[in-house]
């Protein structure tokens, strides 16, 4: 059973090493000059302009968090939905109490302007 | 014989990483510590045959709760003077005492298992379905019922504990 993740083992195992082979490979061939300039992010484009580790607004967070949160309520559906021939009408009820609560908290966040970016 | 050499080699990753996760400097490097400590959790997983388990790890640990930890990451400021800490070690001690604890408490339970066999498990009623997915699916929507419906409930408290701490400062 578990022969059947060999080509997932060999996908992973290409990828790592393509990713370390690409990194040491060009460290190896190419002329070591730095600069200023060179040791930026970006050698075109618009200039940094602070530190990239700087604080961010709250928003980000509670998107986050509710994109987490609608995510498993997606994730309880999965094993539901492969059996649903099964569990009938019964199952359909449990999901439509699970998914009201679940709208509860959605209407909530719209009042609130939770999904509003100003 | 290969299931054993597998296991250990992931458990080694596992721990592997997690001490990296708590040792790095960047708390950036330390979140994608744990972004790969989730991924060899979830072959874990697929080693004990929990394929679903395995996937929904990756898709929800390894995709969002590590985004969320990123965010976090990003609120808070990373760049405190060194001085705020007054001690580093001030508590050391306590550290290895609750250590000390667990690791008694592991010994405890690893020696009482071995003296006193858990009685068998009682017999698991019939799952009309095959598949590991729709195992799972079965005994959540029937015998695990009441459990899912609070899930519902503690998503919607999340949900409403985020916007009510966020919202003050929006």
């Amino acid at each position: 059973m578990l022969s059947a993740y060999i080509p997932i083992a060999m996908f992973v195992a290409v990828a790592t090493g393509f990713a370390i082979f690409t990194i040491v490979f060009s460290n190896l061939l190419h002329p070591h000059k730095y600069n200023k300039v060179k040791l930026e992010p970006y050698e075109c484009g618009i200039e940094p302009a602070t530190d990239a580790r700087d604080r961010y607004s709250i928003r980000y967070y509670l998107v986050a968090m509710l994109f987490v949160i609608f995510d498993v309520e997606t994730v309880f559906m999965f094993p539901w939905a492969v059996i649903f021939n099964k569990l009938a009408l019964f199952g359909l009820i449990e999901m439509m109490v699970f998914i009201f609560i679940l709208v509860v908290g959605y209407y909530y966040a719209w009042q609130k302007g939770a999904l509003e970016w100003v | 014989m290969a299931q054993a050499i597998a296991f250990y080699f992931i458990a080694a990753c596992i721990l592997g990483f997690a001490v990296l996760v708590v040792t790095t400097r960047d708390t950036v490097h330390s979140v994608l510590f744990l972004v790969l400590d989730f991924l060899f959790v979830a072959a874990l997983y697929v080693l004990l045959g929990a394929q679903f388990l395995a996937a929904i790890q990756v898709l929800v640990y390894a995709g969002g709760i590590v985004v969320l930890y990123l965010f976090v990451v990003m609120l808070v400021n990373l760049k405190r003077p060194p001085e705020a800490h007054e001690d580093p070690h001030r508590r050391t001690k306590l550290g290895f005492g609750l250590a000390a604890a667990v690791l008694l408490e592991l010994g405890a339970i690893a020696v009482y298992g071995s003296v006193n066999p858990a009685a068998p498990m009682p017999a698991t009623p019939a799952i009309p379905v095959s598949g590991n997915t729709e195992q799972v699916g079965w005994l959540l929507y029937t015998s695990y019922l009441i459990p899912f419906e609070i899930a519902s409930m503690l998503l919607l408290v999340a949900m409403i504990g985020a916007i009510v701490l966020a919202k003050r400062e929006l």
